[in-house]
């Protein structure tokens, strides 16, 4: 059995509205070195199959046809053996 | 189709809630047939028109409509629309035609990340279009919207095509007609407030026609997009 992470992140050609306004939040903290927020989703999964590639191809194919859309979304994984 | 009615297929997901205005204004405003459609059963009843409602289906849950779009009866309706077949996507419906691949684009997070819940003004831009026959280019309608995510986005290539297309059919305008940021309740790319497809017969908005087809809902002007397909099925059967 394989664990997959998934990363979600809007494409960076899309004004990510939700990040600049937490990026203001840690402004005001006092942290004026932080920049280029970006809010995205994390997703875990577990995947029954018999090899990592095979986890990776089914990972692959659950962030295209639903978990990820391409329009306006990047996605990465990564992919251990539990 | 019956003798002189059009049937309305208004399908339910979990969580729309924005059905029974669709229904009511089919069935008793415009006096037309409607029947729900429970979204877990592929058939649509020899409906003529589809209505996506609006709502919150799955919870919004992943991405606005994105797991409504995998309900069994979203094969039926992408047949449907694929052979001809008219579907309206209103606010929900509008972001799960778009994550069916019906109608280009995404429904992006409101630029304010605010609920946007409100009358807005939005111009149509021509009439050359079933669900605008009835209108004129220019005319200004007053049509509440309620959505956090109807931020209108696709790459510049997709959005010249839909403008060259004549795919655009409402803009949100300021109450004179002018296009303007100030008037953009969302910020959508170009003031988009409701397209088409290239073929004409999938039509997705995030204003709520069926919320102001009477007058004592504070505007009747959304009855004027029904009353525009209603002729187009009519001018059809001539």
């Amino acid at each position: 059995m394989y664990q997959s992470t998934i990363t979600i992140t809007l494409r960076p050609s899309i004004l990510d509205v939700q990040g600049k306004a937490v990026e203001l939040g840690i402004h005001t903290l006092g942290m004026k070195e932080v920049e280029n927020v970006r809010i995205g989703k994390s997703i875990q999964m577990t995947v029954n199959a018999p090899s990592e590639d095979e986890a990776k191809r089914i990972t692959e194919e659950a962030c295209k046809k639903l978990l990820a859309n391409s329009v306006m979304e990047d996605f990465s994984y990564t992919i251990k053996s539990v | 189709m019956s003798a002189s009615k059009i049937k309305f297929g208004i399908v339910v997901f979990p969580g729309s809630n924005c059905d029974h205005d669709a229904y009511h204004a089919a069935k008793h405003v415009l006096n037309q047939d409607a029947e729900f459609l429970w979204h877990k059963e592929p058939d649509l009843k020899h409906s003529d028109v589809i209505i996506l409602p609006g709502g919150f289906s799955y919870g919004d849950y992943l991405r606005t409509g994105a797991i409504a779009r995998f309900s069994p009866i979203m094969n039926e309706v992408i047949t449907f629309a694929n052979n001809g077949g008219i579907v309206v996507g209103i606010c929900n419906g509008f972001q799960i035609l778009c994550e069916a691949g019906l109608l280009p684009g995404v429904l992006l997070r409101n630029r304010s990340l605010l609920f946007s819940s409100k009358h807005v003004t939005v111009r149509v831009e021509h009439s050359e279009s079933r669900f605008t026959n009835d209108l004129t280019a220019g005319d200004i309608m007053r049509i509440p919207i309620a959505h956090g995510e109807g931020n209108y986005f696709a790459d510049q290539e997709t959005i010249g095509a839909l403008e060259e297309n004549g795919q655009v059919l409402f803009r949100y305008s300021d109450e004179f007609g002018e296009i303007t940021d100030t008037s953009n309740p969302n910020g959508s790319l170009n003031n988009i407030a409701g397209i088409m497809n290239k073929a004409g017969n999938v039509m997705g908005m995030m204003p709520h026609p069926e919320r102001a087809c009477e007058n004592q809902l504070g505007s009747s002007d959304g009855k004027r997009i029904f009353d525009s397909l209603i002729k187009s099925f009519v001018l059809q059967a001539a």
